[in-house]
């Protein structure tokens, strides 16, 4: 392992970093703040102020591309943010490439989501456009969102990480709850958020032990000086970040939140759920990959727990009818296999990254085009209902399936030398790892060219099912293409799905990220040569695209879901029970816990208050009987008094 | 003639009294059996300030008449007034101050 890298005090463009988070921030304020005066031109602001700092992250990274690659690492600190005793935290920024990719990743398929948002957020036909705040409300939470993300990636000290996650974790819930007239939109949120809190709690206790542990919280001095630690700590630590990482990413057993999260709108599905939110747990475990380095067993337990996830995510995604959903299970199975590429270690951080990167792209495609067929279909999602419209909407057609093709490895398209390249680093590990990773990558690679074909066809090819039925309004179908501000990002997206790979592979993604994650090691002794790899994930893929075809290309699709159905695809349409599970494991006897307590407050503790009060006003209610009004009785209970005292008296002196 | 037989008086008066104030209803008749017992107890402090040879007692008698004359005069004047309003004297019709 080569040394770290000397951080440097960040100059020129550098040194306004600031900008880059304060830009989407300042204008998310003014969209909260200004009401319905800026419904006329609040979108528009929106867009802007994710351009610039989309503008300003090229102008720093040009300027770090002509520095030397160990001198690329910098930090600016902006003010003492916490200073309180021992704990004194900056409010400092880390602008080295790592982070820059992200912002480059973050604001460049920000900028390109922000405006398919003005097309696809626009009111209905026929509303007066300045009374619909709603548009007004998604983009002052998409800045939100950007900014709180950009803090996530900027921070150098975990404070500032924990900071960006939480707000990321706010948007994500504002917008995935963006719709608040529906139910469903609600719960998931919840869920969500909920979800998200079990992760977050890893995440914190992780901090507090680095600080514990270390008395510091910059990653400067916590990567130098965690070799100090003792195993069991560092083992510790590793796999608390993990948890944090499994919320936020939606990796196993954290999982279930983010399919329901598609109840938020599309452009919100694309950017947060499964280009940028989704993947800060990937980010999480490169940037702390000091302290994974130095734990064997936490990255096992990372790279398995990215293996399962990869598995569970592709099962599912073949048994989904929702267009939204099997995206959002190939999600969840994509992020998995940059998990399982994190997990391995150094061999694996950069290739992480990279299919971070095209996924980035192809999936924000995918879903922009999803989000279009939606638009044209009156927000139907269920497949079932689709089929033909690669006729009525070309250019979504055609960008759709060129992600379509870099998600499931299509040669020298992005996903191709990503997802390739994982795979490849892990039959590279030596062993049993070699195999259960790698042959669990492999098959889910036939898994996702399988679900993938599927919707391709139920969406793009064969009968138009949706001529003779009728939408949940009551109105007739009617595709049509979306407008250029719509399709224009996905177009762009389209050209990046097709390109990135190739360009990012060819420039030296790995050598860029070198001086943050370190060299990529090469495994030479791994359980299959490295030759072989692409043909054997060529060939599932292959297989999964004939299968696909075999199975709902040649048949008619039918419109209502077949019931029976056999138990694999009926666990699999159940989420593997994932939510099962978590009502009976987790959610009951939460219930019956909270159940049990309110019993006790209401007959225990409320009992005794209410039982003493009640005891007391009866008592009372019966004792003021005594009060007849009539003189006499009251004289005769004097004289009793009296006779009694003197009863008393004369006992105790004669006694 | 024994001191007791003074005792034995007083205490009969005092019984006499009690009695007739927890028995009768006529307010008239109350007040009467108040000072009656009033008096028991007069005649005894007179009977024990002569069996002691002390004149505590005898100052006593005649701070309780004072009271009680001070006591028959406010009284009295309630029970007419009373009586004025309610055409009444018995004590079992004012018994409005209850529960």
């Amino acid at each position: 392992m080569t040394a770290p890298p000397e951080v440097l005090p960040a100059g020129g463009a550098a040194s306004a970093a600031w900008l880059l988070f304060a830009i989407p921030a300042l204008s998310a304020v003014v969209l909260f703040l200004a009401g319905k005066r800026a419904n006329a031109w609040g979108h528009w602001l929106g867009v802007g102020s994710v351009l610039a700092s989309f503008a300003l992250g090229v102008v720093i990274f040009v300027q770090t591309l002509g520095v030397a690659p160990e001198q690329r690492t910098t930090e600016v600190s902006l003010y003492s943010w916490i200073a309180s005793g021992t704990l004194d935290v900056d409010f400092g920024l880390r602008i080295d490439p790592l982070s820059l990719t992200f912002v480059l990743l973050i604001t460049g398929v920000g900028s390109l989501i922000h405006i398919y948002s003005v097309g696809y957020m626009a009111p209905h036909e026929g509303a007066e456009p300045s009374s619909d705040s709603s548009r007004r409300r998604f983009f002052a939470q998409l800045n939100l969102f950007v900014a709180a993300m950009l803090v996530l990636v900027l921070g150098n000290n975990f404070v500032l990480l924990y900071l960006g996650w939480e707000g990321v974790g706010l948007a994500s819930y504002l917008l995935i709850g963006f719709y608040q007239d529906r139910p469903s939109a609600a719960t998931a949120a919840k869920k969500a958020f909920l979800m998200n809190r079990v992760g977050d709690v890893g995440l914190a206790l992780a901090i507090f032990l680095l600080w514990l542990e270390l008395g510091t919280l910059q990653y400067t001095e916590v990567f130098a000086r965690i070799g100090e630690l003792g195993g069991g700590t560092i083992l510790a630590i590793t796999l608390l970040l993990l948890l944090g990482a499994c919320g936020k990413s939606g990796q196993f057993p954290l999982q279930a939140w983010l399919p329901d999260a598609m109840e938020g709108p599309t452009p919100v599905s694309a950017l947060i759920h499964a280009a940028t939110m989704v993947t800060a747990g990937v980010y999480l475990i490169a940037r702390t990959n000091p302290i994974y380095d130095l734990s064997a067993t936490g990255r096992v337990v990372v790279a398995l727990i990215g293996v399962v996830t990869l598995l569970i995510g592709a099962i599912i995604g073949c048994a989904y009818d929702d267009i939204k959903k099997v995206l959002a299970y190939s999600t969840v199975s994509q992020i998995g296999y940059m998990i399982l590429a994190v997990g391995l270690g150094p061999a694996g951080y950069a290739l992480g990254i990279f299919h971070l990167l095209t996924h980035g792209f192809f999936k924000a495609g995918l879903f922009l085009g999803a989000g279009s067929v939606m638009h044209a279909m009156n927000d139907d999602v269920n497949m079932r209902h689709f089929g033909g419209l690669g006729r009525r909407m070309p250019i979504t057609f055609v960008t759709f399936g060129l992600g379509y093709l870099a998600l499931i490895g299509f040669p020298f398209l992005s996903g191709y030398f990503s997802k390739d390249a994982i795979i490849e680093a892990a039959f590279g590990q030596e062993g049993w790892q070699g195999w259960v990773y790698g042959g669990a990558a492999t098959l889910a690679a036939g898994l996702t060219a399988f679900y993938m074909t599927r919707l391709m066809i139920m969406t793009f090819f064969g009968e138009e099912r949706w001529q003779k039925l009728t939408a949940p309004n009551g109105e007739h179908y009617h595709p049509h293409e979306s407008p250029p501000v719509m399709t224009g990002p996905m177009i762009l997206l389209a050209i990046g799905s097709v390109f990135a790979g190739f360009v990012l592979s060819a420039v030296g993604l790995n050598q860029w990220l070198a001086p943050s994650l370190g060299e990529l090691e090469e495994s030479t002794h791994g359980v299959l040569p490295h030759a072989l790899v692409p043909w054997l994930v060529l060939a599932f893929s292959a297989l999964g695209v004939l299968v696909a075809y075999l199975v709902v290309g040649r048949r008619p699709t039918p419109v209502e879901r077949p019931e029976p159905v056999s138990l694999p695809v009926r666990a699999a349409r159940r989420d593997l029970y994932a939510n099962a599970v978590n009502e009976s494991v987790i959610e009951r006897p939460g219930i019956w816990l909270t159940r049990a307590l309110v019993f006790l407050d209401n007959r225990g503790v409320d009992g005794l208050v209410n039982g003493l009060a009640a005891g007391l006003g009866g008592g009372s209610a019966r004792l003021r009987r005594l009060q007849t009004g009539f003189v006499r009785s009251y004289a005769l209970s004097m004289l009793g008094g009296s006779v009694f005292v003197v009863a008393a008296l004369l006992a105790v002196r004669f006694a | 003639m024994s001191p007791t037989n003074y005792l034995l008086l007083s205490g009969l008066l005092f019984t006499v009294g009690a009695i007739g104030v927890l028995v009768r209803r006529n307010a008239i008749v109350v007040f009467m059996c108040i000072e009656l017992m009033l008096n028991a107890v007069n005649l005894s402090l007179v009977t024990f300030a002569r069996i002691n040879g002390q004149l505590d007692g005898q100052v006593m008698a005649f701070f309780v008449m004072v009271v009680a004359a001070a006591e028959v005069v406010v009284g009295l004047a309630i029970i007419m007034s009373i009586f004025r309003t309610r055409r009444s004297s018995s004590v079992d019709d004012a018994n409005l101050l209850k529960y």
